[in-house]
């Protein structure tokens, strides 16, 4: 296959670093969030793609077809889409929570409100 | 009792008896009343041992085994005999030695004392008859954690910071070198058992066994090997009956113990007596024997004084082992035996002399003979005895150990000797004299007498002992030959 | 015959009671089911354990679909060690965890989690049993987010920053290992780690399967905490509740160790993995840096938790520097410190737990002369410090020497020199904790705490006995170890 070929996972890769990216350089906690589900879903994609075979057709069992696509990726991303949901559900309720405590969903805000790291004992 | 219960009697007895005496924390009468009956049993159990290893009987009882192939595991052999039979025939003096003092001095938080000195008896004699190097490290370990309460007992600054040097340095050499030793030795020959004539067998590098030497001797720290020794000075903050057990009975005696057994039954004297790579090892001990004794002369702290000099005497032991001659070691076993006397008897008087007068420095001693004949009449018994004149016990080790180095041909450890042993004499024979010949200061101090008299029995009995060990010479002498032979 | 069952019955079990203790919202009833649910994983796990102990393996096809098309459970000697461990410290805390949850946890709060902690529990047992890979990645995520639950149920409030920052980097470290498994599917068409094992030799495009392992090792290094990837851990481990503390530091990073065994010695082999790739170097650096780094950064914590979450970091380091010896021996150490370490570090914090419970945040200078009116906690502190040592007679003292002993059979003798002196670190500071307790006087607060109530002090003082009981009778966790190191080494090619 050519190089342009593979343009799933070129779509894969930059959808990944993008989602990363945001993880890292935002501080805003929802925009974090936001990150992550952008990097898992580029990993529905590196799942999905592969399992279209060329001159593939659905996987249900016909006459005259031999090549069937393969079924299993889009099972396993459905449990991943689920993970993905669960994972956001629980970031968000934390963030809501810790808005109610420090007041501010900024990770820089947050950590400047508590007192300094501990250090050496006197 | 068969050997093996008495074995694991003579283990139990101590444990079980530091249990009672924390319970017994309400009742100082009867919390002492069971130190010494503990004290009484264990040296009894123990003595029960030594007929049947004078006759060259090796009692044994494997415990349990810890991990595949290594086991915990009590032997009796001569060497481990003579130091449990001293071991715990001076914890008795020693604990009324303590009563007396603990007593005297008002001291706080006396069942702790108690508890941690019975439990240190058992490492003691855990290392005693430890049947291979786990165990042996195993209650050498157990040693070192167990005297650290004791160390830092008063519970001040100055004393916390003792304790960490302390426990700093020996448990920082062993991890860090002994326990080294071991696995190496395990890796090297499949066994940590104690064999005469030695484990090593004849196909080890030379420089590999000097190396494990160096991480054996550096490893026990216990020794006080320069420049391993900076705790014992350090644990000289403790009160006076716990530096008489670290200097006399368990802690300093278990490291060159440890050395001793070591050198014989995992190198082998006979298997390394030709290698160069053990060169160095009597000159390090020789340089520890002169450099301790210089700043022994010139301490004016007398418990500080008594430290040094341990310092130069453990270096005897090593220095003894490490001229690999059949004299040698006999010097050296029985050397074990004389310093832990001569020794507690000094350090008893110190104990004495700042309990009864309150004095600390050589410097204050003048003519407190008078006021304190018994004291001072020991002290010189023990000062007599370490430098080894006769009729005090110090001078038969003495004599095999410069037999054994003119054995052996080498001229710079007899020099060495020759030399420490006249050290010896000038920092000891002043305190005498100043305390018997010179007239007390007019400083219009209180008048003060002797020392409580439980303290006084004590050390009377010691240097009573340091003296009639000299006589009685003939049972440890027994003992060093086996292990001379064996 | 419900036997036959084993191999999955232990993670179902504690699936089917969460959502019963969510229905019944009574604490009590909540706390009741976690126990039973706990201990009769146990009595399985230990079933299981015996029935491998010989080498064999047990193989079950969830739903009667056969692998490698169905999920199949597969337990060896290796797992089924595992399995015991969880299992043992989720029976332990469940105890422990009732008086510990009641003064840290709101009371409405209390059925949730419990929900929480059998879910992880299930998750745990879940990644051990499996021989799926996408199964252990569900069940990885399972655990997860629950212990982020868990985590954030904390007084502090910076338990909730804490439990967040665990999530992100826990759910990128989830997610390198679904693309690692995601790149091993499409390179050998299963998922079943067997069948995996069996198709990766005849692979010729061997690229993406060393970027699977790529992935695969950074994800789950994240998930073990291994330096530099632990950033989560102190923070996470300080401002849980003490129960969850006990039960993450003693588990969770133990089964990440497990997965990081199964996909190195199972799937990809060793020619793969170490002589292919330099991966025992880099663990090897990654191990010293952990070793020597986190102690020293736990010297100078005042927070005591802390302290002892930093520790949990060099710990692991050991466990991994075993891992990179690639021996027998080596092996050995390794999962013998698996037990080791949760043994203890288990125990330490169930007893600072006890000091929490009414103190709050512990910090050096708030608990000056605690062994005056907690004697028994700090003795049992005490006791686990020295395991943390290393000196005989207690289970840290086991690893120690076989760690020391693989380093000299690779020759290595500096190395065996370096882990010793990282021991040191250790004495420093387990004796600041003995200074503060033993030698200083007790403050206004410390004279009014108490010693901590008979069910905390008794669990955790199972776990301080089981350190120094395993520390002087090790055949059998050494045998269970050398057993699953064979197993392990017996399968790589």
């Amino acid at each position: 296959m050519t190089v342009a070929g593979h343009y799933s996972y070129w779509i894969t890769i930059v959808i990944a670093m993008a989602g990363l990216y945001i993880v890292i350089a935002r501080g805003n906690l929802v925009k974090k969030l936001v990150g992550l589900a952008i990097f898992q879903t580029s990993v529905y994609l590196l799942y999905i793609a592969p399992g279209k075979l060329i001159g593939g057709t659905a996987p249900i069992v016909a006459e005259g077809f031999a090549v069937y696509s393969n079924p299993l990726p889009h099972v396993l991303i459905l449990t991943a889409i689920v993970v993905g949901v669960a994972t956001l559900a629980l970031g968000l309720a934390l963030v809501v929570r810790i808005k109610e405590a420090y007041g501010s969903i900024e990770e820089d805000e947050i950590l400047g409100q508590d007192p300094a790291p501990p250090g050496r004992t006197p | 009792m068969s050997p093996a219960e008495t074995l694991l009697a003579a283990l139990a007895v101590p444990i079980a008896g530091a249990g009672l005496i924390a319970a017994a924390h309400r009742v100082p009468n009867l919390r002492e009343g069971i130190t010494l009956a503990t004290a009484v049993t264990l040296f009894a159990l123990v003595a029960s041992l030594l007929p049947q290893v004078a006759a060259g009987d090796r009692p044994a009882i494997t415990l349990f085994e810890v991990m595949p192939g290594i086991a915990l595991r009590l032997v009796v052999e001569p060497l481990g005999m003579l130091f449990a039979v001293i071991a715990s025939g001076l914890w008795i003096v020693n604990s009324l030695y303590s009563i007396g003092y603990m007593r005297g001095n008002k001291e706080a938080h006396q069942t702790r004392f108690y508890v941690c000195f019975a439990g240190a008896l058992a490492a003691a004699i855990g290392v005693a008859f430890a049947g291979n190097l786990f165990t042996l490290f195993l209650f050498y370990e157990a040693l070192s954690l167990i005297t650290y309460p004791l160390v830092t007992h008063h519970g001040t600054p100055e004393a916390m910071r003792a304790g960490r040097v302390y426990l700093g340095i020996l448990i920082g050499t062993s991890i860090a070198l002994f326990l080294v030793a071991i696995i190496w030795t395990w890796q090297l020959t499949g066994t940590m058992e104690f064999r005469p004539g030695g484990i090593l067998g004849g196909d080890i590098p030379n420089a590999t066994v000097g190396l494990l030497l160096a991480l054996y001797v550096f490893g026990i720290g216990k020794a006080a090997v320069m420049p391993v020794h900076r705790w014992l000075p350090a644990a000289m903050v403790a009160p006076t009956p716990v530096s008489a057990l670290l200097h006399a009975v368990a802690v300093v005696k278990a490291g060159v113990f440890s050395v001793l057994k070591i050198v014989v039954y995992v190198f082998g004297v006979d298997a390394i007596a030709g290698l160069t790579s053990v060169d160095w090892l009597p000159f390090m001990a020789g340089f520890t024997i002169i450099a301790a004794s210089i700043v022994a002369l010139r301490a004016d702290n007398l418990k500080r004084r008594l430290a040094y000099s341990t310092v130069s005497q453990l270096s005897y032991v090593v220095l003894a082992a490490a001229l690999l001659t059949p004299l040698s070691i006999i010097g050296a076993a029985l050397h074990i035996a004389t310093h832990a006397l001569g020794k507690i008897t000094l350090f008893f008087a110190a104990g004495a002399i700042y309990t009864a007068a309150h004095k600390t420095e050589v410097s204050q001693l003048d003519g407190i003979g008078w006021r304190m004949p018994w004291t001072m009449g020991a002290f010189a018994v023990g000062a007599l005895s370490l430098i080894g004149v006769p009729p005090a016990a110090g001078f038969v080790s003495k004599w095999f150990i410069i037999s054994g180095a003119i054995d052996a041909g080498h001229m710079t450890a007899v020099a060495v000797l020759v030399a420490s042993t006249l050290l010896n004499a000038a920092y000891f024979l002043p305190i005498v004299y100043r305390a018997f010949f010179v007239a007390p200061p007019d400083d219009g101090h209180h008048a003060h007498g002797e020392a409580p008299l439980a303290m006084v029995v004590a050390l009377v009995l010691t240097a009573a002992g340091t003296v009639a060990l000299f006589f009685l010479i003939d049972w440890p002498l027994a003992l060093a030959r086996q292990l001379a032979s064996g | 015959m419900i036997s036959q069952h084993y191999p999955v019955l232990h993670v179902v079990l504690p699936l089917i009671a969460a959502p019963v203790m969510v229905l019944a919202r009574h604490g009590g009833i909540a706390w009741l089911l976690a126990t039973a649910v706990s201990w009769s994983s146990l009595a399985v796990s230990v079933a299981l354990f015996a029935q491998v102990a010989d080498g064999s393996v047990v193989s079950y096809a969830i739903g009667n679909w056969a692998p490698p098309w169905g999920i199949e459970y597969r337990i060896d000697s290796v797992n089924a060690f595992l399995l015991v461990l969880v299992s043992l410290i989720a029976s332990v805390v469940a105890i422990y965890s009732r008086e510990s949850v009641a003064a840290e946890v709101p009371r409405e709060q209390h059925y949730l989690f419990y929900t929480m902690y059998v879910l992880c529990l299930a998750g745990l047992l879940g990644i051990a049993a499996t021989g799926d890979g996408f199964n252990l990645f569900v069940f990885l995520e399972i655990s997860s987010l629950s212990s982020y639950v868990l985590i954030a149920l904390g007084r502090d409030r910076r338990a909730l920053m804490a439990s967040y920052q665990y999530l992100i980097m826990g759910t990128i470290g989830a997610t390198f290992i679904v693309i690692g498994v995601g790149l091993l599917f499409l390179m050998t068409g299963t998922l079943n780690l067997a069948d995996m094992a069996a198709r990766l030799p005849g692979v010729t495009e061997t690229r993406p399967v060393l970027a699977a392992l790529a992935f695969l090792t950074v994800g789950i290094c994240l998930k073990l905490a291994l330096f530099p990837l632990h950033l989560w851990l102190p923070n996470a481990y300080a401002y849980a509740p003490s129960a969850v503390t006990a039960f993450l530091a003693a588990t969770a990073t133990k089964v990440s160790v497990y997965v990081l065994l199964r996909f190195y010695y199972t799937v990809f082999g060793e020619s793969v993995v170490f002589a292919a790739l330099p991966m025992g170097g880099i663990l090897l650096a990654l191990s010293l840096a952990a070793m020597f780094i986190a102690s020293t950064i736990a010297i100078f914590q005042d927070d005591v938790k802390r302290l002892f979450a930093y520790s949990s970091v060099a710990q692991i380091g050991y466990i991994t520097l075993g891992i990179s010896f690639d021996s027998a021996t080596g092996l050995t150490a390794a999962i013998v410190h698996l037990f080791n370490h949760a043994l203890t570090k288990g125990a330490l914090f169930m007893l600072l737990g006890g000091v929490a419970l009414h103190l709050g945040r512990i910090r050096f200078r708030d608990i000056g002369g605690l062994a005056r009116v907690m004697p028994l906690t700090s003795f049992g502190v005490v006791l686990a410090g020295l395991s943390l040592i290393g000196v005989p007679g207690t289970v840290g003292f086991v690893s120690k020497w076989y760690l020391v002993l693989a380093a000299l059979e690779a020759g290595a003798g500096w190395l065996a020199a370096l882990i010793v002196l990282s021991s040191l670190l250790a004495v420093v500071y387990v004796w600041r904790f003995v200074e503060v307790a033993y030698f200083r006087e007790p403050s206004e607060a410390v004279s009014r705490l108490k010693e901590a109530p008979p069910s905390m002090l008794a669990a955790s003082w199972v776990m301080v006995v089981g350190c120094v009981y395993f520390g002087l009778d090790a055949s059998t966790t050494v045998g269970g170890a050398a057993q699953a190191a064979a197993t392990l080494l017996g399968i790589g090619r």
